[in-house]
């Protein structure tokens, strides 16, 4: 006898579901100012880059993605990959759901991807991120390469973890060749850090240097050293060949499309100043701001001890002094002062 | 290609705009700390070092030309902004739209006022707070309700003070709620404030883009059988709820009917066969007929289809004849006539051809029938 009641529809995969809207709130403060940071602000923090490694790669490559990771490891703006991502496939159709996936797990916005194979040879795809969808693309290979522990990364002139950058471009073909202009704002926009307001001078210790001839493309990493100089007030600088040494030559790239690339470049409208908190004042009184000063415990306080003002030493004090006028008059008081334990002293005290 | 130029393009005007100072001609970005110099030239990476070297000279020069505050960590310079512009991370937040309150107090004209952290409690002739640890007004301590006509003998005023209160806080969950999901339609996923995620939390599997109906409650008790009986023993020997009715017998149902009889019938299982077997072997029967029932099957068939054609056939005969027709769309109408006197003849072509012999497929249609009459016999 068959079961009377229809069967619900069963697919291959299992039961169609509903979709249900449902509002996740976060259940801690901590959760909260996690996501208050990643989410889009006017003012939008260092963009992070992940290193990731395909299905095969040379020693080479392997030592590009290491050094790029401690190149932009500081203030955790670089996250890498250990395993190999068979998957990705940046230039195909399908291939980059998993990049576009990690880029929103880990929230970054910038990748570079090492591969290795016979018809390119130690190729490294850079990339950028908008909303966590590639925005574009550059295909370099890596000709020649030098890693910072080669170079010995310059004993004196080695530059701090994380400090911003500066960079020199030569040659024209950075401005005559699209693929080379591209590169251009590609590298600034990978190594250039937060953007400042103020900066130490003395504090600028490295440079991004690539120069453009031909196809080939030189970047190179050096240490400043700034010396005493001569001839003129401001000091002299000195590039110390440091990190990492690369000849690359471009080999495909992917531009953003045009409509994306306009929504990208949005800028926000000049908003007003920041509001400062506490701070009143006129031109009568000046500037005035209240400090808030915790609950004190005037009696338990630690405060510096006054060790003569205590009641025993005055009293040592005093019977000295009368003892060392008395003693030339008379031979012996006759007062016999007992000793005391240190118990009884406390107890005194 | 185009997207290409504009790059291009813009890359030359950033660098243009900057100034170019009479001593170098390097365009520089002091927002960026970036220096370019379009006209070096170069054999050798070797000297490129060098003439990155005096790149930097003079990028250095420039920063030390800016205004400065000169602290015991060193020279603190203020940055130019940057000129380079570089494509954002994330979209630009979008403002949320209004509340269904802020759209009304809008409308009236009502204002925010702020109002003060203390209030005075004439009951303990104190300042308290308004909101928080010993608050001014707080239900949960108030001491004694005095009772009122309007009141029903039953009811606790205390107990009804709480539940108002569970009421008005659901309510107001609800509306935000609602406010949010108007939100989110309307603004799309980045109206929202950035601290909630709407969650999707199931999709379908399929991947169809045929919206995706609740389950009913058959649906759901079918996967709650199939959950129940998943375990190792079938789901014999788990503990029920109070309450909970044993599944339902869900899938195929073998029944085993008694092979020997009780008393004065025939042994059921037997009978059982013996019906599968006749359906069987008149299905492929052809000399048990019914004649009359045949003959009068296929008259009711023939005239059903004569009058159908004849309905078709006259409907279109009776408009040749009316007034409308006669004056325009002459090509139409002839077309409409020999089409319809074609119908007739295809039709009536058809139904000579469709003549079937009457021992086929009309015959197995009483196969029931015949077949218990074989039984019967047998």
């Amino acid at each position: 006898m068959s079961h009377k009641t229809p069967r619900p529809k069963q697919t291959s995969a299992g039961f169609e579901f509903g979709t249900m809207l449902r509002i996740v709130k976060p259940k801690t403060k901590r959760a909260k100012r996690m996501l208050e940071k990643r989410a889009p602000k006017v003012d939008e923090n260092v963009k992070r880059l992940m290193l990731l490694q395909g299905t095969k790669s040379s020693s080479l490559i392997k030592n590009v993605i290491s050094d790029l990771y401690h190149l932009k490891k500081a203030g955790g703006a670089a996250v890498k990959f250990s395993r190999k991502n068979d998957n990705v496939r940046p230039f195909e159709g399908g291939g980059e759901t998993s990049l576009e996936f990690l880029s929103a797990k880990t929230d970054c916005s910038l990748f570079a991807f090492g591969t290795h194979s016979k018809k390119r040879p130690n190729n490294l795809v850079i990339g950028r991120m908008y909303d966590h969808h590639v925005l574009d693309m550059i295909e370099l290979g890596v000709d020649k390469y030098q890693s910072i522990a080669q170079l010995g990364g310059g004993r004196k002139a080695a530059p701090q973890e994380g400090s911003k950058p500066c960079f020199a471009f030569l040659g024209d073909a950075f401005e005559s060749k699209p693929e080379l202009a591209h590169l251009k704002e590609m590298l600034l926009d990978f190594f250039r850090g937060e953007e400042v307001e103020t900066i130490n001078v003395g504090g600028l210790d490295r440079v991004f240097v690539c120069a453009a001839a031909g196809d080939k493309v030189y970047l190179r990493h050096c240490g400043i050293e700034l010396k005493k100089s001569d001839e003129s007030k401001f000091p002299r600088v000195e590039l110390v060949e440091v990190g990492p040494c690369f000849d690359i030559s471009i080999r495909r790239s992917r531009k953003p499309s045009e409509d994306l690339r306009r929504e990208a470049m949005k800028m926000p409208l000049k908003t007003a100043k920041k509001k400062v908190k506490n701070v009143k004042g006129d031109s009568l009184q000046g500037k005035i701001g209240k400090i808030y000063m915790p609950k004190q415990e005037v009696e338990g306080m630690a405060l510096a001890k006054m060790k003569g003002l205590k009641r025993e030493r005055r009293q040592a004090a005093a019977a000295k002094a009368a003892a060392a006028a008395d003693t030339p008059a008379k031979e012996g008081d006759g007062s016999v002062v007992a000793e005391e334990t240190p118990t009884q002293k406390k107890a005194r005290l | 290609m185009d997207s290409s130029e504009d790059l291009a393009i813009e890359s030359t005007s950033n660098h243009e705009a900057y100034a170019m100072q009479p001593a170098d001609l390097y365009a520089m970005d002091l927002g960026n700390l970036m220096v370019f110099d379009p006209r070096a030239s170069f054999s050798s990476p070797a000297e490129c070092l060098e003439k990155a070297r005096e790149l930097i000279q003079a990028l250095s020069d420039k920063l030390y030309e800016l205004p400065a505050t000169v602290d015991k960590v060193g020279r603190l310079v203020t940055l130019p902004p940057p000129t380079t512009r570089l494509p954002r991370e994330k979209p630009l937040p979008k403002p949320r739209p209004p509340t269904k309150w802020e759209q009304f107090a809008q409308k009236k004209g009502i204002k925010k006022r702020k109002r003060s952290k203390l209030e005075y409690d004439d009951q303990t002739d104190e300042w308290r707070r308004r909101h928080g640890y010993k608050r001014v007004n707080d239900e949960n301590q108030i001491p004694w309700i005095e009772a009122r006509d309007t009141d029903e003998p039953g009811v606790d005023p205390f107990e009804k003070l709480k539940s108002d209160k569970k009421e008005r806080v659901a309510k107001q969950e609800k509306n935000q709620l609602s406010n949010l999901k108007a939100a989110a339609k309307k603004g799309g996923k980045g109206a929202l404030p950035s601290t909630l995620q709407l969650a999707a939390t199931s999709l379908p599997i399929t991947g169809s883009k045929t919206p995706t109906k609740r389950m009913n409650k058959d649906e759901i008790g079918f996967a709650a059988g199939l959950a129940s009986t998943a375990t190792a023993s079938g789901g014999k020997f788990d503990k029920k709820l109070p309450g909970e009715k044993a599944p339902k017998q869900t899938g195929k149902h073998r029944k085993f009917l008694p092979v020997v009889g009780s008393k004065g019938q025939s042994s059921k299982e037997k009978e059982q066969l013996g019906n599968v077997l006749s359906k069987v072997l008149a299905k492929y029967n052809h000399d048990i007929l019914d004649v009359g029932k045949a003959v009068s099957k296929y008259n009711v068939e023939e005239e059903g289809k004569r009058a159908q054609e004849n309905k078709k056939a006259g409907g279109k005969g009776l408009r040749k004849f009316s007034g409308k027709d006669r004056s325009a769309k002459k090509g139409g109408l002839f077309n409409k006539k020999s089409g319809g006197s074609r119908a007739g003849g295809g039709s009536g072509g058809k139904s000579g051809g469709s003549k079937k012999p009457l021992g086929t497929k009309s015959a197995g249609s009483f196969k029931g029938k015949a077949g218990g009459g074989s039984a019967k016999r047998k």
